[in-house]
């Protein structure tokens, strides 16, 4: 059994030059939950998201995933050790079809062999790559658009296959930053009910999200954060309570008018 | 495609090759010989730019490959089929000492850089009567030993023999790339060109990719110029200069990068142009401004090369074959 905790953020800094992004964040993410990263704009929730990611080095402080330092490693490294992100915009292959796009997210499973691709002894596995793809694409529902250009796809399915594609590297957690930014209600409930889905397989899910409704509807725990500094943590109905975040997010001047 | 037309059009296509030199003059099929080296050059170059970077020392790696060849032969006594392989892994050699600096850079700084790079290099050879002849390079290179199977005798000092070692060799080499971006290994390489950032965020490391593709298209520039070396019997500094490189970025301009045979038909096309069409008006001195002049009209009126031509041509045909069963 695991002993400590899953996903640890412990005295995160990441200076830009004179600036200071993040001072000093630290939280813990528990294995097989939904965790949420909030904060009004420039509180630095993406340039934490990126510090674990390895998209950024931090400038002090570690990650640690069941006690291993991942923080400093390439970005590659650390979606190696079962840490995948994806991203803010619609980020994807665009010349490539939508199934070669998942191909390339079976990547840590299957690793390309230049000497099996010549003569062909990777067939097996290439097989098994393909059929992996088709699941993850069947399971945010673009099967039926395997041979389309990722560039030509609308906007909620490109979201999707970004999931899809973090997905079929089978990760241990996903980070989603902003997954329901330009999506209306109805694609972000349906969206809601994979992300649960997916929390039900076992995955541990780190999102950023601007969505209150989906945020609150989603959570298991919610870390909130303002001035690049840990402002407060827990269940959504505390985090929606709690003073100290209202004061955050509509200003200090609030209560002196 | 029915698997017994795809197998005649590619027996076809072999039988039209290897009849090829007995239509022509003496010094024509010295120009198919040159042809085919420079249709490996430049398959070979499009190999680096699948992950996106273009690089101005293509040229002086395949004269890393002539050269050392070349050197293997005299200083080791090497057979030379065997030294043309050295060659190859000579130039793949260097190509992954220089990727530790070249890939610190992306896109036009890269360019500059393997510039810079080549340069160094040819200017190694300049500089260095030993072993490389300085600017006079070397001379009475090793030819390829004459060859004896059955009723055939290959003597490699005519054209037309020498024409099909070199169609085999780099025949078995495009079959090579062509498995190689047909598999998941090119589609990764794809994927660090389009985006490597998300392609990292996979597992993908990119700065591998970029380095293997590198390597790859540097040892089939390497076997390249090995050719090109046991047939002139010279090599020197300024055949490998950045002239000839130009002409190998045109090749893969007009005819186009995104296909297997685009560079193919851009080199051939060329060639022709110039061999045929120029060499008869007697324009051949003005090559470089006429190349000049297709590299602009082609950018300007077929920015996708001439493989586009072929790719519309057979997606014609292919809506006209898939329309066919409705008529029926």
């Amino acid at each position: 059994m695991m002993t400590g905790p899953f996903l640890e953020m412990d005295q995160l800094i990441m200076r830009f030059g004179g600036l200071t992004a993040v001072q000093g964040l630290s939280f813990k993410v528990e294995h097989g939950t939904i965790h949420g990263l909030i904060g009004p704009n420039g509180a630095g929730k993406t340039t934490t998201f990126n510090m674990v990611s390895g998209f950024y080095r931090p400038s002090a402080g570690e990650v640690r995933l069941r006690g291993e330092v991942i923080s400093g490693l390439n970005m590659y490294e650390v979606a190696r050790r079962g840490v995948i992100r994806t991203f803010q915009h619609s980020t994807l292959f665009a010349e490539m079809t939508v199934m070669e796009n998942a191909l390339i997210g079976t990547h840590i499973a299957f690793r390309p062999n230049l000497f099996a691709a010549i003569t062909g002894s990777d067939r097996p596995d290439r097989r098994k790559a393909r059929m992996r793809a088709e699941e993850a694409l069947d399971f945010f529902g673009l099967l039926h658009l395997a041979d389309v250009r990722a560039g030509d796809l609308a906007h909620g399915h490109e979201r999707a296959l970004g999931m899809a594609i973090a997905m079929t590297g089978q990760p241990d957690v996903l980070l989603l930053d902003e997954p329901f930014t330009g999506m209306n209600p109805e694609e972000t409930g349906r969206m809601m009910e994979l992300v649960r889905k997916l929390r039900d397989n076992k995955i541990t899910i780190l999102l950023v999200e601007h969505d209150m409704q989906a945020i609150m509807g989603l959570c298991d725990r919610i870390t909130c954060m303002s001035f690049g500094k840990f402002l407060a943590e827990g269940k959504p109905e505390e985090i929606r309570t709690n003073p100290a975040v209202i004061e955050a997010y509509l200003g200090g001047g609030f209560h002196a008018a | 495609m029915p698997r017994i037309v795809f197998l005649l059009l590619w027996s076809v296509l072999i039988a039209l090759l290897l009849a090829l030199p007995h239509g022509l003059s003496l010094s024509q099929q010295e120009v198919l010989v040159f042809l085919t080296i420079n249709v490996l050059l430049v398959s070979s170059y499009r190999l680096l730019t699948l992950t996106g970077e273009w690089s101005l020392g293509h040229v002086v790696i395949m004269g890393v490959g002539a050269y050392g060849s070349a050197l293997y032969t005299r200083h080791f006594g090497i057979p030379v089929p065997i030294s043309m392989l050295l060659g190859a892994a000579t130039a793949a050699v260097l190509a992954l000492l220089l990727s530790y600096p070249l890939f610190r850079m992306k896109g036009l700084y890269f360019l500059i850089g393997s510039f810079a790079a080549s340069e160094i290099v040819r200017l190694l050879w300049k500089r260095m009567r030993e072993p490389f002849g300085g600017a006079k390079g070397l001379s009475r290179i090793e030819p390829m030993p004459d060859f004896d199977i059955g009723i055939w005798q290959f003597d490699f000092f005519e054209p037309v023999s020498y024409y099909y070692f070199s169609l085999a060799v780099v025949g078995v080499c495009l079959w090579i790339m062509w498995r190689i971006e047909h598999s998941p290994v090119g589609l990764t390489f794809h994927a660090v060109h389009w985006q490597d950032k998300l392609a990292e965020s996979a597992g993908v490391n990119a700065r591998a990719y970029r380095t293997l593709a590198f390597v790859l298209a540097s040892a089939f520039a390497g076997l390249s110029g090995a050719l090109l070396a046991h047939y002139v019997g010279t090599v020197n500094p300024s055949s490998f200069d950045v002239e000839v490189m130009v002409f190998v970025l045109t090749w893969a301009i007009v005819g186009g990068t995104s296909t297997l045979y685009g560079p193919i038909l851009g080199c051939v096309v060329l060639t022709v142009l110039n061999e045929i069409v120029l060499r008869n008006l007697g324009f051949e001195q003005a090559r470089p401004l006429i190349y000049g002049l297709v590299l602009i009209v082609s950018v300007l009126f077929l920015p996708k090369g001439l493989e586009s031509l072929v790719q519309k041509l057979l997606e014609r045909r292919r809506t006209a074959i898939a329309l066919q069963p409705e008529k029926a």
